[in-house]
């Protein structure tokens, strides 16, 4: 990969090239000694996966030279490691006994991982199984490996119930992983026994492992967070680099600020236009008083009204994906914008029209908990249908969305003021109002669409008992 | 003193056959060496070869613009009858025809068999459609090259109907070439009733009964399952209903890592699958040269979303029901002790094929399937329980097993038909290219180098290994894939090539040179002269045959490609002296 190599005539199989093998001290790795025998820890050496070129991540072992129970000598070839490139024989920088083999032949670990232990004496071969066990314990070695009897024992995952066992219909087989799974496990040090499989009969899937690691899901490209930017930003053309300007600090997007940044260039693609609508509060604000000590928020009510609403115009609800039709989703679920750290996302309350506001609360703030700890799963920030963006809360009276890509129309709510009104009698008084304005895909939704749209939008918001049941 | 050489190449193909056609067969073993002046005379022989087959075809031509009107000779319905209308059955059809005999090929299924409705034609469909998403999918490959692609995705269905119609359409191209040379197409089961007597109808009903002077058994063969296995078609299944497409389950196991199996995982994976491999052996592709497997562990496997089990039996498989998944129990290969039990969305069974020769009606004529295989010998004359041939009766294809590809069983027609035309044929079998058509593509052509290794410690010859790399091909880098080796195994005392490995960029395209350079015996001093168009792929070859160290040897017969110096240095006087007298004549 590095260079290409001119043709090359090799009739060995393998290069035969010789590499040491970093082993140190097991104490200095930064575990923390937990039980006053582990004193004599420096005695007993952990030999790691070498890192045999700049590119290689992991390394498979071809085989052992040496087993356990050997006692090998400073230099000696004790294992074949299998690179990206070629397999090497990789050589001991210390003597000793080799205690436990903790990759076995056939099995990958990556670069800098424990492969086996090495004791200086006799003595200290019990104290590397035991550490050897202790190791095990905290990597996903369930894959079937030939392991010393004593840790067997100790090896957390059960064996999967035989499959006569008429096991549950929900629960399924603990343990069980991907294939992708487990070489997502395996890169990230993941414990597969720690992670709860929300696969298919609760299967651990590549995302349950990314998950645990705490990885950001990748950011596909239809799939990321849609954003209620200002419209000027987004309306500069990305292809033009402009020269940085002296004196200037550069920051490098995120991965989330690049997708938002994509997205809001992509979104230029689409023939969107606006439709506002002045909606009085009042009745709303009541019953939010109302509802607010049981945990219900004003996100979540202005969802449920326009999740209800949608339910009466499926086209606002729909998305243009080809330029040439119409997709009708099947379920409503409003995307919500939310600012976090360095970005915003977008948790989406699903079935929205169907939830009553009490169950949407809930959902929500475990979505938000979530969402700030940079934890949500990709169907819980890319199944929106309908996106909803309120900055009320700071005195933005009204602001103008950009469309999201995948969605039809986007919702943005301006604060609720007091303001006088004028009835059709000539009488003023005082009301909240708030103006909300929506963007739409013209190719799908049309001007009366959206407007009708609206007004059941706000008939809902004005007679909001409806809300309640 | 070349076309000796090349005579003693071919002698391993072609055994004392005479005849044009053969002679034309030799004549491009010398051919290089020979110069200009053999070319010509290469030339004119084979356009000699070709005299006799174009009168075959007018023949042919006349036969079916009659219909019939040329009976059989010798008081038969048909000169040749072929049971199975598969690749193979279609091959030999073909060849009959140019041959001038009359022919009738029976085929109670559809035409085409595996190969084009349940086998290579759909497979080739589907890896088309992997190999597009590959592409489209690989950011990192697409951004190297400059371009950027936002979303892919794939409609199964219209993936699934793009196999189909491949099908049917090259289907219809097969029947439609039958029909236009005057092919007779039966329909229904044919069993041999008796000497030369062939009967066919509907199953249990043959109804119909012709002779033919000559047969051919060319039934082919079915998926083979495993005793424990249960198919139900929708989670549990074979190839044939895999070609179909279905559907894409997230996770599927495929059990039997061959080319099956292996080009299975390269369409599921690009389609967005998670695959596990069972092997029974214990390494994964136990059919490829052991150094090509590797590689194609490290390039088709390693990276992708596949795991495997080496080693192991899938000794239970149970379909999907009652809400849970496929469930398939493994069991040591050697201990058969139960290792572990694997929960799957669905389960691809690719662990080979077993022949279909039930209701041949064998028994009739003392034939003892061994294993459901026909026996044949090596010019594919079926043996019965004797141990003696069966005059009149041959068997091609997968039915006899010797080498369980499209192609090989078309050649062994091929080989038949020569035979019946007079003309002695024995088929060289190493000759044969296979392929993988993953993404990178594997093929090979004779002998792995194990192989290699075992008959040249048995016969007493020395073997040399070279390989080349596709990363050192200008094309394969312009294209982005660089992933690969080209890998030959000959003999340095001869120069006679044993096998060439490919794994890489269309390397079931550049297997052709190597196939063909076996079959006609050239050999590495000949072909490394050859010229290769810069910059192709095929260069992976060029580079390869170059490579080859030779030992420089006298007695290597095929060696003399320079005249000895004295001679040359005796010519070039001559010549010189020739064109000063002419020269100084002018003046």
């Amino acid at each position: 990969m590095a260079t290409a190599p001119a043709p090359f005539s090799l009739s060995a199989s393998t290069v035969p090239a010789r590499l040491r093998a970093a082993a140190v001290p097991a104490g200095t790795r930064g575990r923390q000694p937990r039980r006053g025998r582990m004193v004599v820890r420096a005695k007993i050496r952990e030999i790691f996966m070498p890192a045999l070129s700049s590119t290689m991540t992991e390394g498979k072992i071809v085989s052992w030279a040496a087993s356990e129970g050997d006692r090998v000598n400073k230099g000696d070839a004790v294992v074949v490691v299998e690179s990206d490139k070629a397999d090497m024989d990789v050589e001991t920088f210390h003597d000793g006994i080799v205690a436990a083999v903790l990759v076995p032949a056939g099995e990958s670990a990556p670069v800098g991982a424990p492969i086996a232990l090495l004791a200086e004496s006799e003595e200290e071969v019990p104290l590397a199984l035991a550490k050897a066990k202790e190791l095990s314990n905290g990597q996903p070695q369930q894959a079937a490996a030939p392991a010393p009897a004593e840790d067997a024992l100790a090896t957390p995952p059960p064996p999967p119930t035989p499959a006569a066992a008429p096991a549950p219909v929900s629960a399924g087989t603990k343990g069980i992983a991907s294939p992708q799974a487990k070489k997502l496990a395996k890169q990230h040090r993941v414990d597969l026994a720690k992670v709860t499989g929300t696969g298919p009969y609760g299967r651990i899937t590549p995302e349950d492992v990314e998950a645990a690691a705490g990885i950001q899901p990748k950011p596909k490209p239809a799939a990321a967070s849609p954003a209620v930017a200002a419209p000027s930003a987004a309306a500069v053309p990305q292809a033009a680099v402009l020269p940085p300007v002296p004196g200037a600090t550069v920051v490098p997007f995120t991965t989330m600020q690049a997708a938002v940044s994509k997205n809001m260039v992509e979104s230029l693609a689409v023939p969107a236009f606006r439709v506002g609508y002045p909606i009085v509060t009042d009745k709303l604000d009541e019953l939010y008083e109302k509802v607010k000590p049981k945990g219900v928020t004003m996100t979540v009510l202005l969802a449920k009204a326009a999740a209800m609403a949608l339910a009466q115009h499926p086209v606002v609800n729909a998305s243009c994906r080809d330029g040439k039709s119409f997709t009708y989703n099947s379920n409503i679920n409003i995307a919500v914008a939310v600012a976090i750290d360095g970005g915003l996302i977008t948790p989406v309350l699903q079935d929205a029209d169907k939830l009553d506001i009490y169950l949407l609360s809930q959902n929500w703030k475990d979505l938000v908990k979530k969402a700030r700890a940079k934890q949500l799963q990709p169907n819980e920030y890319s199944s929106g249908t309908f996106t909803l963006s309120n900055l009320g809360m700071f005195g933005v009276d009204r602001f103008d969305a950009i469309l999201p890509p995948g969605q039809g129309a986007i919702m943005a709510v301006g604060a609720s003021k007091p303001t006088v009104v004028a009835d059709k009698d000539g009488f003023f008084s005082v009301k909240s109002k708030m103006l909300v304005n929506v963007t739409a895909d013209h190719r799908i939704v049309y001007g009366a669409d959206l407007a009708a749209f609206l007004q059941t939008f706000a008939k809902i918001i004005e007679g909001p008992e409806s809300l309640t049941l | 003193m070349q076309s000796t050489a090349a005579v003693s190449v071919s002698a391993s193909a072609i055994t004392s056959g005479s005849g044009a056609r053969s002679e034309a067969a030799r004549r491009p073993g010398g051919l290089r060496v020979c110069g200009l002046r053999r070319e010509a005379l290469a030339c004119s022989s084979l356009r000699i070869s070709q005299a006799p087959a174009r009168l075959a075809v007018a023949r042919a031509a006349a036969a079916a613009a009659t219909n019939g009107a040329v009976a059989g000779s010798g008081g038969f319905d048909y000169d040749l009858v072929i049971i199975g209308a598969g690749v193979g059955g279609h091959g030999a059809a073909l060849h009959a025809v140019e041959e001038g005999l009359k022919t009738a090929i029976i085929e109670g299924d559809v035409v085409g068999g595996t190969c084009v409705n349940r086998g290579c034609v759909p497979s080739k469909a589907l890896l088309a459609v992997s190999g597009r998403m590959r592409e489209l999918h690989d950011e990192h490959h697409m951004k190297s090259m400059g371009l950027q692609v936002s979303s892919t995705g794939y409609d199964r269905q219209a993936v699934a109907d793009h196999a189909n119609n491949l099908a049917s359409k090259i289907r219809s191209n097969l029947t439609n070439s039958m029909k236009s040379l005057g092919v007779d197409i039966l329909t229904g089961v044919g069993t041999i009733v008796g000497k030369q007597r062939v009967r066919y109808g509907k199953v249990g009903f043959p109804d119909k009964e012709i002779t033919a002077r000559n047969i051919i058994i060319a039934t082919g063969s079915t998926p083979f399952v495993p005793k424990g296995i249960e198919i139900d078609g929708k989670t549990v299944f074979t190839s044939d209903h895999a070609l179909k497409l279905e559907s894409v389950p997230d996770w599927i196991a495929i059990v039997g890592s061959g080319y099956i199996g292996l080009e299975f995982s390269d369409v599921y994976t690009a389609l967005g699958s998670e695959v596990t491999f069972v092997e029974a052996l214990d390494q994964l592709m136990p059919g490829f040269d052991p150094e090509i497997a590797k590689l194609a562990q490290r390039v088709l496997i390693n990276p992708r979303k596949i795991d495997y089990h080496t080693g192991v039996f899938a000794s239970k498989i149970t379909p999907a029901k009652d809400g849970k998944p496929v469930l398939i129990e493994l069991i040591d290969a050697k201990t058969k002790e139960h290792k572990e039990t694997l929960e799957v969305d669905a389960a691809l069974i690719a662990t080979g094929r077993a022949p279909f020769t039930k209701g041949l009606g064998l028994e009739n004529i003392n034939v003892v399937t061994q294993r459901g295989f026909v026996p044949v010998d090596e010019r594919m004359r079926v043996m019965d329980a004797d141990g003696n041939v069966v005059p009149n009766l041959f068997c091609i294809g997968d039915a006899n097993g010797k080498l369980m590809l499209a192609h090989a069983a078309s050649a062994q027609g091929i080989s038949v038909v020569e035979q019946i035309s007079g003309r002695d044929h024995i088929l060289n079998h190493l000759s044969i290219p296979a392929a993988c058509f993953t993404h990178p593509e594997i093929s090979m052509v004779g002998l792995t180098e194990p192989q290699a290794r075992e008959k040249a410690d048995k016969e007493g010859f020395e073997i040399s290994v070279v390989k080349t790399s596709f990363k050192a091909n200008t094309k394969a880098l312009a294209e982005n894939e660089g992933d690969g080796i080209a890998k030959l195994i000959y003999r340095p005392d001869t120069g006679e090539i044993l096998g060439v490995h490919i794994l890489g960029l269309h390397a079931a395209d550049l297997i052709h040179e190597a196939s063909n350079a076996i079959a006609l015996g050239t050999r590495l001093q000949d072909i490394k002269f050859a010229v290769h168009a810069h910059p192709t792929l095929s260069e992976v070859l060029d580079e390869l045959f170059k490579a080859a160290k030779l030992q420089p040897r006298e007695e290597r017969g095929s060696k003399p490609s320079q005249p000895p110096q004295p001679l040359l240095k005796a010519l070039s006087f001559i010549t010189a002296l020739l064109s000063s007298s002419i020269r100084d004549r002018q003046r």
